[in-house]
């Protein structure tokens, strides 16, 4: 059993969705699966984050399954917030319909999280492409999902499109890299890339566009716009937080540890990309009326500052753009459960449609306010010490300008966060009376985003601790 | 071990929120009691704390000093020495004032208490923090709430556009500050945010010169420095009455305290090199915000631009880096607290009774409202810098130290005392006598006995320390005393 330990939570993750397909043509159509399924997948997964945090924590570092994954804590901690993402996820798709009757949207919901668990803790270039694709195809589905609406066809089309085009690239890097080398092995490679020579940046190139897609980094963002606003609202928000944490710890393997040569070179144009990815999501989220493709804009700047930490290239980088993303991940679900309750009573994701909620429903409207001023970087919220933290790590490292530009484009953030914030509380509804139109949230939903906000409150204020784990994350990496 | 003062008072209005928001949103006399019995145990314990500061002994007192993240060396590290202890008195007086103000407010004051609280912890963190983290950390708190206060509750023609305009100010330059505090941490070595311990790191001259202008002015935005004021008179026109005490009252003396504490306290030596430029800026922001004001009819745009050439003097007393202005601006700082959320208390009061700010439609207006006008009156006095009056305990001293440092500015920044008198004066007579139009005429209610008792108490604070100084000066020179410390003695 003990082989068994360091893909604990990859074995429930499977257990549990063999369990809700077997259990699934048992259950009556109609209401009763809604509750039955959403809370048992939730719980579920609870369940397997608890077992997983008491039974599996790892303690030193090593490569199993034939140097194919590495148990550390990099990979745990990542684990545990992607089984905790999919949780709050699975509760959020209890309020959207279709997803809520169809057991096959929690098993893909599922499935990605096991790609996305092994991701993190892949140490050979053949099984991280097999987690890339296994936590990408369900993704693909699942954007696409809700078969009588265009816009969430097109979406799933439009992701499927780029992201084999993109795939192709990655694998075709990994196979020069392979060809080169003579090794897939993650933590070998450091010794081929000793010297940094054209070829070994072309491969990089073609690594990192693969990688760039799936945090949405400059210039292969595009597709997120497009595929945030078509997807349903709870697929978005998996989407945007824990598929783009799992490509982050993707990178901050493959760079810190498969190509630390290079590092110091490539710093500069990792920089740069940082800089454009946080300026052209910022610049143009600006201009967005649609929540939706606001928040999508958004998290290409996150993208952008959790990159600093990666440029910063040290130990204090590497934490910092762990806890960056901590905080992302709870931030950005909360904001995306609200933007999704929203959506599922006005019927549109205008940011109009935010008008009189302050009265509507004062209780969601502190939540929405918590969300959408952690992103902008404020404190009590996790945004604030995440930003600090990532603008240190550069500072230290030399990177004074590249922290300048962070702090700046931060200034965007604030407007356009604030700018809904009013919407909220200033706007009234058009010619209605806000007390004849209440705005209910269902139990189930209320839950999650209670607990996220308490989260992005306690990474905020108690942050000692959660920048602990970042920290050991860090040490563990090499 | 002693009770932690610092860390109540900072934190009775943060639980205070928490409290209220679990509060029913219909319950609002409940909600507006529990605000100010919250705002008055702050105060008492800010009180407690003023007159148990050892004076003699001075330095920081009240210390507390709890690890919070070793790792990088933050701890929530609250203290406070001469020239912040009155400031968090301040911050008390305002803050129940304000709520005895806002006792009218009807639209959600559930919110508007909260937010209001939260906005209060802020600063109180502000000025009792001696970790340069958690000062960052109180100071963006310090400046969330208040776009939210502006916006909703706001002045209907202006809101969107000034809170706005003041939250990215206000943002801008703390970022910019934060930067350079960072900076200030990696190059120290000294591996910690305990301002304590940055203040004994000799950082080289070369490091000071360059990154003491970004810090102070970063800071000092919120100070209301020239060319960046432009946010604080529309912000404090479009913000409602409570707010704008606040604000005027308390947030622009953060921004100035912050500036004196992080700028000219962590890099004396950049301080002593652009202590010329700064000293003109101030300049600028004197004489220049004076004879806007007397150009304003708004009421309440007087008073915004007079908060601008009061600020001015602050900055003028920390440029002179000499014993007399130091002490000066200290006074100042609370002075000009006082008499701004009296001002702002007094136009908010006639404006809820006329509808209008315009000072030539106004007339007559000590009749229906004879305490606010006596109210106005003080302040004008206060704001002129006459004898027997805060003004000039404050004042006068800034005058002496600019005069030792460079005399021409001394003379021209006197010039803003006359022109000061002549708008002060221009309002008071316009507004409250003269013959009331006679759309007003039976029209205006009296005030209210809460409005009263936050009138009567910031009056007695701007006579009570013109007359006896020595509430007050002898806490500001213990302070200061330190400052010139670090300044080398000068």
């Amino acid at each position: 059993m003990a082989i068994l330990l360091p893909i604990l939570p990859e074995v429930l993750l499977l257990a549990l969705g063999i369990l809700i397909l077997v259990l699934d043509p048992f259950l009556k159509k109609g209401v009763n699966r809604r509750p039955f399924l959403g809370m048992f997948t939730a719980i579920g997964l609870l369940i397997t984050l608890s077992l997983s945090l008491i039974l599996a924590r790892p303690a030193d570092p090593s490569l199993v399954f034939g140097g194919m994954l590495r148990f550390d804590w990099l990979g745990f901690l990542f684990k545990m917030f992607f089984v905790f993402a999919a949780a709050v996820t699975a509760l959020f798709f209890m309020d959207t319909d279709t997803l809520n009757q169809r057991a096959e949207a929690y098993l893909l919901l599922l499935a990605a999280t096991i790609g996305m668990c092994l991701m993190a803790s892949s140490a050979d270039l053949v099984m991280l492409y097999l987690a890339i694709e296994t936590t990408s195809i369900p993704l693909y589905i699942l954007a696409g999902f809700l078969t009588d609406d265009d816009r969430s066809s097109e979406s799933g089309f439009k992701y499927l499109l780029f992201g084999a085009l993109t795939s192709a690239v990655l694998l075709y890097g990994f196979s020069l890299i392979y060809g080169f080398a003579g090794t897939t092995s993650v933590y070998e490679l450091g010794i081929h890339f000793s010297n940094f020579d054209l070829l070994a940046v072309g491969i990089t190139f073609l690594v990192l566009a693969g990688l760039a897609f799936k945090v949405s980094l400059f210039p292969f963002h595009f597709w997120a716009p497009d595929v945030y606003e078509g997807a349903p609202t709870p697929v978005a928000g998996f989407l945007s937080t824990a598929s783009k944490a799992a490509g982050f710890a993707v990178i901050l393997r493959l760079f810190m540890v498969a190509f630390p040569v290079l590092s110091p070179d490539w710093s500069m144009i990792l920089a740069v990309l940082a800089t454009l990815t946080m300026t052209v999501g910022n610049l143009i989220a600006l201009a967005q009326k649609n929540v939706k493709r606001l928040l999508a804009y958004s998290s290409i700047a996150h993208a952008g500052y959790a990159m600093i930490g990666v440029v910063a290239f040290s130990q204090l980088g590497i934490a910092s753009t762990v806890f960056y993303l901590i905080a992302y991940i709870l931030t950005n679900l909360l904001a995306f459960g609200i933007v999704g309750i929203v959506g599922h009573v006005t019927g549109s994701d205008d940011v109009s449609s935010y008008n009189g909620l302050g009265r509507r429903n004062a209780t969601l409207s502190l939540a929405a306010m918590v969300a959408f001023l952690s992103l902008a970087g404020m404190p009590p919220f996790g945004g604030f010490v995440a930003k600090f933290f990532v603008f240190s790590a550069a500072i230290q490292s030399g990177w004074i300008w590249l922290a300048a530009v962070g702090v700046l484009n931060s200034i965007f953030g604030l407007y356009y966060y604030l700018n809904i914030l009013k919407y909220i509380y200033l706007y009234r509804m058009e010619n209605q009376d806000e007390d004849q139109h209440p705005l209910p949230v269902s139990p189930p939903v209320a839950l999650a985003l209670v607990v996220l906000v308490i989260g992005v409150l306690l990474v905020g204020t108690v942050f000692g601790p959660w920048f602990g784990f970042a920290n050991h994350a860090a040490l563990n990496l090499f | 071990m002693q009770f932690p003062f610092l860390s109540v008072i900072v934190f009775i209005p943060m639980v205070t929120t928490l409290v209220l928001l679990t509060m029913k949103p219909e319950q609002k006399k409940a909600i507006r009691i529990t605000a100010l019995s919250a705002a008055l145990l702050a105060l008492a314990l800010s009180i407690w704390v003023y007159f148990a500061y050892d004076k003699a002994a001075a330095g920081y007192q009240f210390i507390e000093k709890y690890d919070w993240m070793p790792m990088l060396g933050i701890s929530l590290h609250f203290g406070v020495d001469g020239l912040s202890v009155p400031l968090v008195l301040l911050t008390g007086i305002v803050m129940v004032t304000g709520v005895m103000i806002s006792w009218g407010i009807d639209d959600r004051p559930r919110e508007f208490f909260a937010f209001l609280f939260i906005l209060a912890s802020g600063v109180f963190g502000v000025f009792a923090s001696l970790d340069l983290f958690m000062l960052f950390f109180f100071y963006e708190i310090a400046v969330f709430p208040m776009f939210l206060l502006i916006v909703i509750w706001g002045w209907i023609k202006t809101r969107e556009y000034a809170a706005m305009k003041l939250t990215l100010y206000l943002f801008i330059g703390s970022v910019i500050s934060l930067v350079g505090a960072l900076v200030m941490f990696w190059t120290s070595g000294a591996h910690t945010f305990d301002m304590l311990v940055l203040e004994t790191v000799k950082f080289s001259p070369d490091f000071q010169k360059i990154w003491f202008l970004p810090v102070f002015l970063g800071f000092a935005i919120l100070g209301g420095i020239f060319p960046f004021h432009n946010w604080s008179p529309d912000g404090h026109v479009a913000a409602p009455t409570a707010v704008s005490m606040f604000h005027a009252g308390v947030l622009m003396k953060l921004g100035a305290f912050a500036a004196l504490r992080v700028g000219i306290m962590l890099l004396p030596e950049g301080a002593r090199f652009w202590a010329p430029l700064i000293m003109g800026l101030a300049l600028v922001n004197i004489v220049y915000g004076a004879f806007i004001a007397s150009v304003q009819t708004d009421f309440k745009y007087v008073i915004g631009f007079s908060s601008v050439s009061h600020m001015g003097l602050v900055m003028m007393g920390f440029a002179t880096l000499k014993p007399e202005g130091l002490i000066g601006a200290g006074v100042q700082m609370f002075s000009h607290g006082v008499m701004t959320a009296l001002f702002f208390a007094a136009v908010g009061m006639v404006y809820d009774r006329a509808h209008t700010r315009d000072i030539p439609k106004l007339g007559g207006m000590i009749k229906p409202l004879p305490l606010v006008g006596i109210g106005v009156i003080i302040g004008s006095l206060v704001s002129m810098g006459m004898p027997g009056f805060s003004g000039f305990v404050a004042e006068f001293p800034i005058f002496m130290g600019i005069w030792k440092t460079q005399w021409l500015v001394a003379v021209i920044a006197a010039i803003s005392i006359v022109v000061t008198a002549s708008y002060v004066l221009l309002v008071v007579r316009k507004v409250f006598f003269g013959k009331m139009p006679e759309e007003f005429e039976g029209h205006i209610p009296p005030i209210g006995m809460l409005d009263k008792i936050a009138l009567v108490l910031l009056m007695a604070l701007m006579v009570g320390i013109g007359l006896f100084p020595a509430l007050m000066v002898p806490w500001v020179q213990s302070g200061v005393q330190h400052v010139l410390t670090l300044l080398g003695g000068a």
